[in-house]
């Protein structure tokens, strides 16, 4: 894997929900491309049954008592809500006509 | 002459006796920040009314309900929460975002007594190792006014080495307390894993991310630590794990103290002058009674790649909750939802910023995951085997914390492998979550420079004690930046 097709990244952008310009595109085709390359260092090592490791503590569920508490104030909640109606998040259209 | 001079003991001893009040601690701070902040350039955001008001309040609490940290100043990064008080990242998508509560750790500080006067500058997103990736302003390093403070959390250490404050708070994900704490001449703990609750921490890579203490000498340090670790049920990352009393345990004797040696924090890449520091450095411990053996860290050149991988993999899963829907900024004149989630990230995110979503996003998709994702997890396991091993025989591992002093702003910027290469020496010890200290130890064209202590999990005790007694071997802690008289 070395360099990234532009329409790759431009599936990538999509799916990271960011929009970006032909010009964008190809800059990060290339810097993608540099970094795989690097990354593809890993496959000097044989990884054959060792375990991955996603958290360093032995950690796997943390459960409480389920007993109800306070949530914070739904007014308080909306402050940083740029379009809000009766309470409620506004956002544009979701479904085209 | 400023009374950040003085060690947080002196200070106490000061308003025990009468000689200053907690107020006049506040008004230090904000009238240092007024003189030389237009230099340094690290706070974003001051909270002067509010933290005046608090001195006064404190001012009436008996000196038996007081702690050692008490009425004391504190600056904290702009990636942990404030309640009231702007919080950034540094970053677009946050400007004008007003936190409804704080996090974790700034309600500890506030619980010890602190005052908390600001927030400081960082590279968005703490994606970054010179504070020019914020979006804001470039944080100056002020031991040379041209040079970069370190990052992500550069200011951190910035507003510290200049006295604008005593105390500081940073957050560490790849070295990030501290290479600016020894590109800064101070002291900065990344401790283990778990030990200080991320509640309130904008998160970038949740598996690596820890908060720690930034301040002027070892024992401070440790105080502060104090103040934040420990378990919090909001965050079950955090680790139930009992807080000594660290400051305790400092007496300057590390008599038989097995230092490890690895040779790979000394090969290609490190500069004379930092291999030099740190052979010193090794005979000031020997000197006091610890003994120094070389040993290697054989994974250590794979931890690069494996944490861009795994970071930018955690970064672009948190960082889509920036959506211009429920805080921040929001992109304006767009058609539909879809529209609104790409503009406003678009508009909003900096350049490096969509780099690291956009690697995390490919490495993280449908094809590729094991191929990059997988395998450096694997990889991570052989990484933190590697300290394991040594730990078996060893009680702390040193070396340099930079292969270099802090380079001139502009520098480097170009070449994304370039500033990647810059934290070399502190990632792995992320990937292993291990707890590690940066103190300064010598200094190059009066540039200061750092020494890394690293310690097994949960033993940042042994890390203080090491620290303590080489900070009290040399005097290195002492120096202070031309930038420190106020003119």
């Amino acid at each position: 894997m070395a360099k990234l097709s532009k329409e790759e990244v431009k599936h990538v952008a999509h799916l990271a929900r960011l929009a970006i310009t032909d010009e964008e595109a190809e800059k990060f085709a290339d810097q993608l491309g540099k970094i795989t390359v690097f990354a593809e260092q890993l496959n000097e090592l044989d990884t054959t049954n060792v375990e991955p490791t996603s958290h360093v503590l032995s950690i796997v569920n943390v459960m409480r008592e389920d007993v109800a508490v306070k949530g914070l104030d739904r007014d308080v909640m909306m402050l940083n809500v740029k379009e809000q109606e009766d309470g409620q998040v506004k956002v544009p259209p979701i479904l085209e006509d | 002459m400023t009374l950040f001079e003085r060690s947080a003991r002196e200070l106490q001893e000061g308003l025990h006796n009468g000689e200053i009040t907690i107020a006049d601690l506040t008004n230090e701070a904000f009238s240092r920040i007024e003189k030389l902040d237009g230099d340094v350039q690290a706070f974003l955001a001051l909270d002067k009314d509010n933290a005046l008001k608090r001195a006064e309040e404190l001012e009436t609490i008996p000196a038996e309900e007081r702690g050692p940290l008490f009425g004391l100043p504190i600056g904290v990064k702009d990636n942990i929460v404030t309640e009231g008080i702007e919080t950034t990242c540094a970053s677009k998508i946050l400007k004008g975002f007003i936190p409804i509560y704080d996090a974790t750790v700034v309600k500890k500080l506030r619980d010890a007594g602190m005052i908390t006067v600001g927030k400081l500058n960082m590279d968005e997103f703490a994606m970054g190792s010179s504070n020019e990736n914020s979006a804001f302003k470039t944080t100056k390093n002020p031991w040379n006014l041209n040079h970069v403070p370190g990052g992500s959390s550069g200011a951190s250490a910035a507003s510290v080495a200049a006295g604008e404050v005593p105390f500081s708070l940073g957050s560490d994900t790849g070295g990030s307390i501290r290479q600016p704490a020894a590109y800064c001449g101070v002291v900065g703990m990344k401790p283990t894993y778990g030990r200080v609750s991320r509640y309130g921490l904008v998160a970038y890579a949740s598996s690596l991310d820890q908060i720690g203490p930034i301040t002027r000498n070892v024992y401070d340090n440790a105080l502060l630590l104090e103040a934040i670790a420990g378990v919090d049920p909001n965050d079950s990352t955090s680790a139930d794990v009992p807080v000594p009393n660290y400051a305790s345990s400092l007496n300057g004797d590390i008599k038989g103290l097995r230092v490890a040696v690895p040779k790979e924090f000394l090969g290609e890449g490190v500069s004379e002058e930092v291999r030099q520091s740190i052979y010193s450095a090794l005979e000031v411990l020997k000197g006091l009674g610890a003994t120094v053996e070389e040993v290697s860290l054989p994974h250590s050149k794979y931890a690069l790649a494996a944490y861009y991988i795994l970071a930018s993999s955690e970064a672009s899963s948190n960082l889509s909750r920036f959506d211009g829907i429920r805080y921040g900024f929001r992109a304006e004149g767009v058609k539909n939802l879809m529209e609104l989630y790409k503009e406003t990230r678009a508009q909003g995110f900096g350049e490096e910023v969509k780099l690291r979503i956009m690697l995390g996003t490919y490495s993280l998709s449908a094809g590729t995951y094991d191929a990059y994702y997988k395998k450096a997890q694997q990889v991570r396991t052989l990484i933190k085997e590697d300290y394991d091993k040594v730990f078996e025989n060893y009680d702390v591992i040193v070396g340099p914390t930079a292969p270099t002093a802090a380079f001139k702003i502009g520098d480097n910027i170009d070449d994304p492998m370039t500033m990647y290469a810059n934290d070399i020496l502190t990632i792995p010890i992320n990937l292993a979550g291990v707890p590690a200290i940066s103190i300064p130890c010598g200094f190059h064209e009066g540039l200061p420079l750092g020494l890394q202590i690293i310690g097994k999990h949960f033993d940042e005790e042994t890390i203080y004690r090491a620290a303590y007694a080489y900070e009290q071997a040399t005097d290195f802690h002492k120096q202070t930046p031309s930038t420190w008289e106020v003119k």
